[in-house]
């Protein structure tokens, strides 16, 4: 908080700010989140259109191999699969909406408790992997602007090349080789969670958010450097630098903000990459997290759960958009609602 | 009734545009070597069943996860198949998604891309399907559509297609909503043009340009997500080897064997790293102000 205040009286054209009319703020911000209902009904739609129109009976899945067709026809029957199309659906939302998201083919444990049990690792893991790629990849960025076309610069863009050509598991794979069996710095692969001892998580989490942060930091790096050589190629930081402002200051303080929008739209949309490398990342090292659930769960055709993670994940995304759109006005005044 | 005046540039002229040099321009060493090793990579994959020394599919019960030897010139995997000439054909169907995921959506998104662009009614409603489309995760989309319809090819190659389209047709209305401001297109308006003969002859040729670059990245997408599904258990069946589920069938044997992931890996990041360099000269030669920005 006293960071993001001290941000905000640094800031020079903090006017523009107190212009702002407050009203058409809200205005904007309520068009906005409105704005994102047909997209989660649309959504809705496609998942459950994509689960029913394809082959495959959940009710045969679930009776096993063993089943006489009667056996199936009173699962069929007890899951509401007779039912027409339209009343599935609006049965299906109608459950959404009261938070309940049904009940797991498989295990026959609510998917809500299923979710819930399985959200800690992920969110610690792509949590850690944010703050390690926009520590990482945003520094990156400036610098390799700042001296462009040098070495640095170089450097940054062949490893931002890199982070997009290897696929995620591949990378996965070489850091274990590396500093899990060649140096046995950290275990292979497993999950701990912090309330069983700070060590132990950090060093079973470090490799998987590792490898799940380089394309992000490819992603991120590419775009702070080609935001920031935009930015420093205008009048004002060769006015900063004339009247002798440190190299520093005027980098991060001057120049940064003013790439910030591009760099934070692209740490919003990457935000699909995260949650697809979640997915790739889990299986690798073995975590208990929301992408193995999803991934067994598609395999096993278990619908409830695949519905349910779709839906998930699509509305983290449609939200993390949301946010960062809200948030363009704090980064840059110039843009009114 | 009078013909409008063309657009500027034929599909030809744009299509060997892209490699022929605005004069004075030179391409530099990086993308030569990109398309020197993109063509070797392709040749030897495509005449894969012409020099490799195994069958591909061939088991061989007394040489299972055998070392490299004069024989096995990468060694052998769990069931004594040639890693070397399953690595080399792998290839062929995987650039063969690659190529094919990118025809698919580049044709599906240009057709979608131009109705949404030129009719203002389907617009709203076809760029919320495709949001809808983009917020959902690809890999998820992809799993889900290649686990429902079977480890098929074609399966295969329509599930990475889906989730790529929305980009496709951004991409492609983008380029009609500006163009239909221009001057020539009004004209032929004017003068009564019919419907589908502005949309193919004014607007579409337009497109194709940036439809090649988006091409170039989809193409590499693909190729990687394909990988990615395989690796997860949703790619093409085993029996055909593909980079994606040779690298998928070597995880459990992994801490014995990395070779069976680093070498499809290496071969199939260097295609990868070649496609998408060659996407950025490609795209910054047609279009200077781009390369202006990336530097």
């Amino acid at each position: 908080m006293a960071r993001s205040l001290s941000l905000l009286r640094a800031r020079a054209p903090l006017a523009a700010i107190n212009n702002k009319d407050p009203q058409s703020m809200f205005v904007y911000i309520l068009k906005r989140v409105l704005a994102t209902i047909p997209v989660m009904v649309i959504v809705a739609i496609f998942v459950f259109l994509l689960l029913r129109l394809t082959p495959g009976d959940p009710a045969a899945i679930l009776a096993g191999d063993a089943a006489t067709p009667a056996q199936i026809e009173r699962i069929r029957d007890r899951l509401g699969l007779n039912d027409p199309l339209l009343v599935q659906f609006f049965t299906w939302i109608g459950q959404l909406l009261r938070g309940d998201m049904g009940t797991s083919l498989l295990s026959n444990t609510p998917v809500s408790g299923m979710v819930a049990s399985r959200l800690g690792p992920t969110i610690n893991i792509a949590l850690m992997t944010i703050v390690i790629s926009v520590a990482l990849a945003v520094p990156m960025g400036v610098i390799a602007a700042w001296r462009h076309r040098t070495w640095v610069d170089f450097l940054v863009m062949a490893f931002s090349v890199l982070g997009f050509s290897v696929p995620v598991f591949v990378i996965g794979y070489i850091l274990i080789q590396i500093f899990a069996i060649d140096l046995r710095w950290v275990p292979v692969q497993g999950y701990k969670d912090p309330s069983e001892g700070l060590g132990a998580f950090f060093s079973r989490a470090i490799l998987p958010s590792l490898t799940l942060a380089t394309i992000y930091i490819a992603l991120i790096a590419r775009m702070t450097r080609a935001s920031m050589l935009e930015v420093l190629g205008e009048d004002y930081i060769r006015t900063a630098r004339a009247k002798g402002v440190r190299e520093n200051t005027l980098l991060f303080r001057h120049a940064l903000r003013n790439a910030a929008v591009p760099i934070l739209t692209i740490i919003g949309t990457g935000f699909a990459l995260l949650i697809s490398g979640v997915v790739v990342t889990e299986s690798v090292f073995n975590i208990p997290g929301i992408g193995r659930l999803t991934v067994d769960a598609i395999l096993a055709r278990d619908y409830p759960v695949i519905q349910a993670m779709i839906l998930l994940t699509a509305g983290i995304y449609v939200f993390v958009n949301l946010l960062v759109d809200i948030s363009y006005s704090f980064f840059d005044p110039r843009i009114r609602y | 009734m009078t013909d409008a005046p063309q657009s500027r540039h034929s599909a030809f002229q744009v299509l060997t545009g892209v490699f022929s040099l605005p004069a004075g321009a030179r391409i530099g060493i990086g993308p030569m070597i990109a398309a020197a090793l993109l063509i070797a990579i392709v040749l030897a994959s495509i005449l894969a069943p012409l020099y490799v020394p195994f069958d591909p599919l061939k088991m061989n019960s007394s040489a299972r996860l055998s070392p490299p030897t004069d024989d096995f010139l990468l060694g052998t995997d769990q069931f004594g198949r040639d890693t070397f000439s399953r690595v080399m054909t792998g290839g062929r169907i995987s650039l063969l998604i690659g190529v094919g995921a990118a025809l698919v959506s580049v044709i599906i998104g240009l057709l979608i891309g131009l109705v949404a662009g030129f009719f203002r009614i389907a617009d709203s409603i076809i760029m919320r399907i495709m949001d809808s489309l983009m917020a959902m995760p690809a890999i998820l989309l992809a799993i889900a559509l290649v686990a429902l319809n079977g480890p098929s090819l074609t399966s295969v190659i329509m599930a990475i297609t889906i989730p790529e389209i929305p980009r496709v047709v951004r991409l492609v209305r983008s380029v009609v909503l500006s163009a239909r401001e221009e001057p020539y297109v009004e004209a032929a308006i004017a003068l009564g043009s019919s419907m589908p003969k502005i949309l193919l002859r004014h607007l579409m040729p337009n497109t194709f340009a940036p439809l090649i670059v988006q091409g170039t990245y989809i193409c590499a997408s693909a190729i990687l997500l394909e990988a990615i599904l395989s690796f997860l258990g949703a790619g093409v069946s085993t029996e055909i080897p593909t980079w994606g589920n040779i690298m998928a069938e070597g995880r459990t044997y992994f801490q014995i064997k990395p070779g069976l992931i680093f070498w499809p890996g290496l071969l199939l990041s260097l295609c990868i790293l070649a496609i998408n360099l060659l996407g950025d000269t490609a795209r910054d030669m047609l279009d200077p102000r781009l390369k202006k920005r990336e530097g």
